[in-house]
């Protein structure tokens, strides 16, 4: 018997987000838009039954959103990233080891907890994050990832299991299996489910029961190892996270793809000085910088590339305009034409604190630097963000989200916080 | 017997500035030291089930909650009678005192002239209130 392992998955998250800090978005049809207000990215369950679907453009549902009077937001992930962080905090007693997969959800390893009833522990979990958070969870246990979040899925969907289903049961499991479609199945693409299709294999039971020589034919590892798990066999381990402070990150999905040098590297540069920025705040000086972006996993129609290149830096440093050298160079030596690149950023380890910094014998004092840095912060703390740029960062923000309906930061900014009548 | 040694003195030549080496006495404190004081640690016991909220009216001014005042609302503390309380009323969030009367609970204003309200289904009790912050200058 391999460790169970759950993932919690707020639902309609970023309505959900919303819908905690303002009652009147309560039980009316909401939608959330992509980072370039271009489409519908989460929807109330009101908007799904309007037909709303996930990534309708907004320009061709304005007719249903004026006929229903439904409400439309912009991203706000200032606000969803907080969520998160409170989500995660009230998980984290129940486990003893989990995986933030994405912004809202989580895989949960209950190793250890097995001699507890565990649908019981997931209510309870389920439970602490909404009363933290307000966010309504479902929860899926299985004994792999896989079967996991394909239970969380049956969750969601069939209302019998009251928002925690438990797949550790040969019944219950072969049950789910035979009614799932294998290409709703985690890890399943487009490309490979019309190949399987083709093969009349069509439920997720049937791709467990598919033999491996079968599944290699079809080519890919991801789908033996997918049948692995759908066995019950862990072929994914909890990745667990690493302790705070290690390393920190600056990274943004674009709002449209990225397909030019010059606007990459200037999101690479903007990153670059906000991790400057951040190490300064916390008085961090970092020893390792690296770099990546890649094209959309969830786009595997279109050409796909991911990549990165990692730096040891040599002096360990907080200045920004020195992460921008590594960072550019990186991206220099990575860059290919012809990718829709959607996702970028900024990694930085071996973390230490700026007084602890190891001085190379023959350093020209930073001391100009350090106060070039310091009226670049004291400047954006005072004017707003990015008022001070290095000109690489360029002042036409093509990639930066447009957001003309945004919500307040009501937890992240003290001017926005939420008003109470007294 | 004392013989004379010439002795010649040359200019050292060293490159004084590479070495840094600390002079004088190291702090007393320096095994002692510690954070300076944290207010919003103290504040915010329960960060993640925290919320700051900015008060807009008077009608806690009795409980020493006045108009632009923040609040810190827990929602890991389970609301009891006599609690300061953020709730819902018909989807509006409202700070009242949390009173048992009878039976049934009520939101009761701590100044003139604001009604009592019941504690019915259009009534959420959001989070109790955890502490105030207020700057006057």
């Amino acid at each position: 018997m391999t460790a169970p392992v759950a993932l919690i998955d707020c639902n309609n998250y970023y309505v959900s987000c919303e819908r905690a800090f303002d009652a009147s978005l309560v039980g009316v049809p909401v939608i959330v838009l992509s980072n370039n207000d271009g489409c519908a990215i989460a929807r109330s369950a009101e908007a799904k039954a309007l037909g709303i679907r996930m990534g309708d453009p907004v320009h061709l549902i304005r007719d249903k959103v004026k006929a229903h009077g439904i409400r439309v937001l912009s991203s706000n992930y200032a606000l969803y990233g907080d969520m998160q962080r409170r989500v995660v905090a009230a998980i984290q007693p129940f486990a003893r080891d989990f995986e933030i997969y994405s912004i809202d959800e989580t895989f949960v390893d209950f190793a250890g907890f097995e001699h507890l009833d565990l649908v019981a522990h997931a209510r309870d979990m389920s439970a602490q994050v909404r009363r933290w958070t307000t966010i309504p969870t479902c929860v899926g246990i299985g004994p792999t990832k896989t079967l996991a979040k394909l239970a969380n899925a049956a969750a969601k969907k069939n209302p019998l299991f009251d928002g925690v289903a438990d797949l550790r049961e040969d019944a219950t499991r072969d049950w789910v299996l035979d009614r799932f479609p294998a290409g709703d199945v985690w890890g399943v693409g487009r490309a490979t489910a019309g190949k399987l299709a083709d093969l009349g294999i069509t439920t997720a039971g049937q791709v467990r029961d598919m033999p491996m020589k079968q599944a290699r034919g079809i080519g890919t590892v991801v789908l033996e190892r997918l049948i692995a798990e759908l066995r019950g066999i862990p072929a994914m381990a909890v990745e667990t996270i690493e302790p705070q402070r290690k390393g920190m990150a600056v990274t943004r999905s674009f709002g449209t793809p990225v397909d030019d040098v010059d606007t990459l590297m200037g999101a690479v540069a903007q990153y670059a000085m906000r991790a400057g920025e951040k190490l300064r705040q916390h008085g961090l000086v970092a020893g390792r910088l690296t770099v990546f972006f890649h094209t959309n996993p969830h786009k595997p129609e279109r050409p796909q590339y991911s990549t990165s290149r990692a730096f040891s830096m040599q002096p360990m440093t907080s200045d920004g305009l020195a992460l921008l050298a590594y960072a550019r160079r990186g991206v220099e030596r990575a860059w290919r034409e012809g990718y829709g690149i959607t996702k970028a950023g900024i990694l930085l380890d071996d973390l230490i604190g700026e007084d602890l910094r190891p001085r190379p014998l023959f350093e020209d004092d930073g001391e100009q630097r350090a106060r070039l840095m310091r009226a670049m912060d004291a400047v954006n703390g005072r004017f707003g963000k990015f008022t001070a740029v290095p000109a690489t960062q360029g002042f036409r923000r093509g990639w930066s989200a447009r957001s003309e309906a945004r919500s307040p930061n009501y937890t992240t900014q003290i001017t926005d916080v939420p008003a109470v009548r007294a | 017997m004392l013989e004379i040694v010439p002795v010649h003195l040359a200019p050292l030549e060293l490159p004084l500035r590479l070495v840094s080496t600390p002079a004088g006495f190291p702090s007393p404190a320096q095994d002692d030291m510690e954070e300076p004081i944290d207010l919003g640690e103290w504040l915010v016991e329960h960060p993640a089930a925290s919320y700051i909220m900015r008060i807009e009216g008077n009608s806690m001014s009795g409980a020493g909650i006045h108009d632009r005042d923040l609040i810190v609302v827990s929602r890991a503390k389970k609301p009891r009678p006599g609690h300061i309380v953020v709730a819902l009323v018909h989807g509006e969030r409202t700070l009242k005192r949390l009173r048992r009367r009878g039976d049934r609970l009520w939101l009761v204003a701590e100044a003139e002239g604001y009604p009592a309200i019941i504690v019915d289904e259009h009534v959420e009790v959001w989070g109790v209130v955890v502490s105030l912050a207020r700057r006057f200058a």
